[in-house]
């Protein structure tokens, strides 16, 4: 019988099937950052089991709280920092290298399609944006990724979500991943992979494809697949060039990636691209999604442009160019955060950073700052802020505080105008 | 393994997160104990109040998606810390639940109809759960009845509970 991607994958790494649909599979990836680790790596000290199993296959960041804000941040940043140093782990990326993690991983080239990835993060569902199975854990499963490089997981089933047509301009791949999360539900997917695929989704560039994978959990899902085609070999070429002869010779190896033509699904979701609309969340639930046009008028006091979910290069650029010659809302703070140092260069390079400070907004350094509410823009009670973030829950931002999870352009347009305003108006 | 009965603590609403369960800016704490005033601190339901209501209980049944939102393992340790070690529910995000097995935890899903009848029957007043692992049921008494509830567990997540956690389990084996 025909199987997944995830199917596919899980088949290439088993390593052993503790119990009826459980198997246990070997990890090319572990990633760590700095709040969910050093939880783990004290527990793996006082168990005297301090080691790692693979120094090459675990990467870990600074991010979510970065420059340190008080002492208990810079303790988990020490915590983090000197057990890297320990164990001679070379991609530790520090502050002044340091991005949000599920940004400035792909963007090293660390993940390639049929990798299987864990990370203490619930939004590691992004890598699958690359052909990989990618799944956020808790600190035990990470414990033992990290010391053995095994996780346990159950055999995955998937949800294919079929996107048929064209996007309309104007309509992003978070307009879509909002689309798809309020048809499926916030646990619709529960204990499910999500294959993206059709027309729409081949279209989409690397950085919309980890949009759309990165907001797979907000419907439940373990993972969001894409399938690798020429668009992810092109991407990783720079890193995967001394492995083949050629593009197609890397295509062809890749495509085994692919899921086969009877492949079973759990439930297959057929959306027409053209029927999306720019849309945006209300109150607490991520499924709670309403048309830009049905919120227009909603005044907000904070404009977050950041994240894992749209901090990309793709991102600053779709929102510069709505922002550019104009300013915002006095009514209104706009914070941009670039999601990675190399963002934040290629920003400045092509002048992007200028436009965000002449239309006013604040400009930080890369971080996952204000996107959980732990830094750099929290709300205060009964502030509302548009976000390009991907949790809109109670007090995510700040207690008694509201966000509504909207696109890059959408979030500019309402920085311009103070209140949820539909995009499109502000394209020149 | 540890305790899995006791006095109950009735959640009525679906899809609690769990930013609901353990508020972010407290995943700076260094240790798990740290956390345990903060339980539930977040969660708005009516009639709940998290300084009054989570004394004394150890069991937690709630409605479906429990759990979800972020990964942190800080949600089962709040819970832990305050002596709760089993959650009922109609169903459980996946993190979470896996999450809970991982630290000898339990969260158990029942059927709709049985979730819908203990908060029918018993959340007006004082109940407790009294867990038979063998016999894997539920027997649920308060309000002056008694009713028993079969469940589930995968041969897996059992092994976990008995194992005290995935650490040990994984360490001894792989
Ligand atoms: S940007 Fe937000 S959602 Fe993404 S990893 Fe950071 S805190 Fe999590």
């Amino acid at each position: 019988m025909g199987k997944t991607v995830a199917q596919k994958i899980f088949d290439a790494h088993r390593i052993d099937a503790p119990a009826e649909g459980v198997s246990v599979i070997r990890l090319d990836r572990v990633f760590c950052h700095e709040i969910t680790t050093p939880i783990t790596i004290n527990d793996l000290v006082a168990k005297n089991l301090d080691r790692v199993f693979d120094t090459t296959k675990i990467k870990a960041v600074i991010d979510h709280v970065t420059p340190a804000k008080d002492s208990k941040t810079a303790e988990q940043g020490k915590t983090l920092r000197d057990w890297a140093n320990r164990h001679g782990i070379k991609d530790f990326f520090d502050i002044g290298r340091n991005g949000v993690c599920h940004a400035i991983f792909p963007e090293k080239g660390f993940v390639r399609p049929g990798f299987t990835v864990i990370m203490g993060d619930s939004h590691t569902c992004t890598h699958g944006a690359f052909g990989a199975f990618a799944a956020g854990v808790g600190s035990t499963d990470l414990e033992v990724g990290i010391l053995k490089g095994v996780c346990a997981l159950r055999d995955p089933s998937t949800i294919k979500v079929e996107v048929k047509g064209k996007l309309r301009s104007g309509v992003y791949a978070k307009d879509l991943i909002l689309w798809i999360i309020r048809m499926l539900t916030v646990n619709g997917a529960t204990d499910q992979v999500i294959e993206f695929a059709g027309e729409a989704v081949d279209a989409m560039d690397m950085g919309s494809r980890m949009t759309l994978c990165n907001m797979a959990i907000e419907a439940g899902a373990t993972c969001g697949i894409c399938y690798p085609d020429k668009t992810t070999v092109d991407y990783l070429w720079e890193f995967i060039a001394d492995e083949f002869a050629s593009k197609e010779a890397a295509l062809a190896a890749y495509s085994k990636f692919r899921p086969d033509a009877d492949a079973k699904y759990t439930r297959v979701v057929t959306i027409d691209a053209a029927e999306v609309e720019p849309v945006a969340t209300i109150n607490y639930k991520p499924d709670q999604v309403r048309t830009i046009a049905e919120l227009a008028g909603t005044k907000v006091d904070q404009v977050y442009i950041g994240s894992c979910t749209n901090g990309r290069i793709e991102d600053l650029r779709i929102a510069a160019g709505i922002l550019k010659g104009r300013k915002i809302a006095d009514s209104v703070r706009a914070i941009v955060s670039p999601a990675t140092p190399k963002i934040y260069s290629m920003a400045l390079a092509e002048g992007l950073i200028q436009i965000f400070m002449d239309a006013g907004f604040c400009v930080t350094n890369p971080t996952c700052g204000a996107c959980l509410g732990m830094s750099n823009g929290v709300l205060a009670k009964g502030e509302v802020c548009a976000s390009t973030t991907n949790r809109n829950f109670n007090g995510r931002m700040g207690k008694g505080g509201m966000v509504h999870l909207m696109s890059p352009a959408s979030a500019a347009a309402t920085a311009i105008a103070g209140r949820i305003v539909n995009s499109p108006l502000f394209v020149k | 393994m540890k305790n899995f009965s006791g006095k109950i603590l009735f959640l009525d609403r679906s899809d609690i997160n769990t930013d609901e369960i353990i508020p972010a800016k407290y995943l700076t704490e260094a240790t798990k104990a740290a956390l345990k005033p903060y339980c539930l601190e977040d969660l708005s339901l009516p009639k709940f109040d998290p300084k009054r209501d989570i004394a004394g209980k150890s069991v937690i049944v709630t409605r479906s998606n429990f759990g979800c939102g972020s990964s942190r393992e800080h949600a089962p340790w709040v819970l832990e810390c305050n002596d709760i070690n089993l959650v009922i529910a109609v169903g459980f995000a996946r993190i979470f639940r896996q999450n809970m097995f991982n630290c000898g935890l339990m969260a158990v899903s029942l059927a709709p109809e049985a979730i819908d009848e203990i908060f029918r029957e018993f959340s007006g007043g004082e109940a407790f759960c009294t867990t038979d692992l063998e016999q894997r049921t539920f027997t649920v008494t308060g309000s002056g009845k008694t009713k028993v509830y079969p469940f589930e567990v995968g041969a897996f997540d059992f092994e976990l509970v008995k194992a005290g956690g995935w650490v040990g389990y994984a360490n001894a084996k792989y």
